[in-house]
């Protein structure tokens, strides 16, 4: 674990919003010159802060409307092993996020799909036909705030 | 804009690995460099790559608790909605609040230090939120999967 200090935090608040920007870019948002922005990001990185960079997509253009959060409580355990069901759910594409928690149910699921009824194929077809599976709750997402 | 299957396959090899050049990414998808920028390039203008992010992990920054919080709000207040996601948004150690169509009316990420940080941000801030009526959580045990790649 490493100490980070406020410029850090704006560093990472910076790099969130736009990865594709190079330490003087940084430097420059932050108030750093580009070697000092350069040895912070260096050392976020070695120190396992921030473990890599991806693009981000626009759903709706490339045609996914949908975005559903599930429970999942597991039936029966015991029979069937946690690793049996977390293979087959992780290999499902619509899924992008597969959480193993504590509470109410045992995994938490979002799911991407087109529209509504190929939300009901995928939960009919992949997600209801898991190995173990039990009760299923459905959360359609209204809108993301921050 | 119409999205082909040239872009797609573009698409997926820049989903697999965000730290792909430019001149790496025409050679996997065998384009020539020119052709992949200009295509990039116009995916970029017209929003379907809205751009790049880092990638985080809140653990090596000392937050090794993280809670997602469901919860449903008193709707027979008119503002309940706007009233409790502008609050909960003056929270540092609250993450992504989404609100959705179904039981539960919100959920939102939490992260805290350890449990007792926890505790204390649960008793002080998050139960001051208004129009709460029931909140459930759920802990990170593990994260099995986590990706924002599209099934393209």
């Amino acid at each position: 674990m490493i100490e980070l200090d406020e410029k850090d935090h704006a560093i990472l608040r910076a790099l969130q919003r736009d990865g594709s920007l190079n330490a003087g870019e940084v430097g420059r948002a932050v108030g750093l010159t580009q070697p000092s922005a350069w040895r912070r990001i260096k050392r976020l990185e070695v120190g396992g802060v921030i473990v890599g960079r991806r693009v981000r997509l626009n759903k709706a253009a490339l045609g996914f409307e949908v975005v559903v959060y599930l429970g999942v409580k597991l039936a029966a355990k015991g029979r069937v092993s946690l690793e049996d069901f977390e293979r087959a759910v992780c290999a499902i594409p619509e899924v992008q996020l597969v959480q193993h928690v504590l509470g109410v149910y045992d995994y938490r699921l979002k799911v991407v799909a087109r529209d509504l009824s190929d939300f009901e194929r995928i939960l009919r077809r992949r997600i209801m036909t898991l190995p173990g599976v039990g009760e299923v709750e459905s959360n359609v997402m209204l809108s993301e705030i921050g | 804009m119409q999205v082909d299957d040239i872009d797609r396959r573009l698409l997926r090899h820049l989903q697999a690995d965000g730290n792909l050049t430019k001149a790496q990414l025409a050679e996997r998808t065998s384009l020539s460099a020119g052709v992949c920028w200009r295509r990039v390039e116009k995916l970029e203008a017209s929003g379907v790559i809205e751009g790049r992010e880092v990638v985080i992990n809140h653990r090596a920054m000392g937050y090794a608790v993280e809670v997602f919080l469901r919860i449903t709000l008193d709707k027979t207040q008119g503002n309940a909605f706007d009233a409790f996601t502008k609050a909960a948004r003056e929270i540092p150690e609250v993450g992504g609040i989404q609100t959705l169509l179904g039981r539960v009316d919100i959920r939102m990420d939490v992260r805290a230090r350890d449990l007792a940080h926890y505790q204390e941000i649960y008793k002080e801030r998050i139960l001051a939120l208004p129009h709460i009526n029931d909140v459930e959580a759920l802990m990170l045990i593990s994260e099995v999967k986590n990706t924002e790649a599209l099934p393209i």
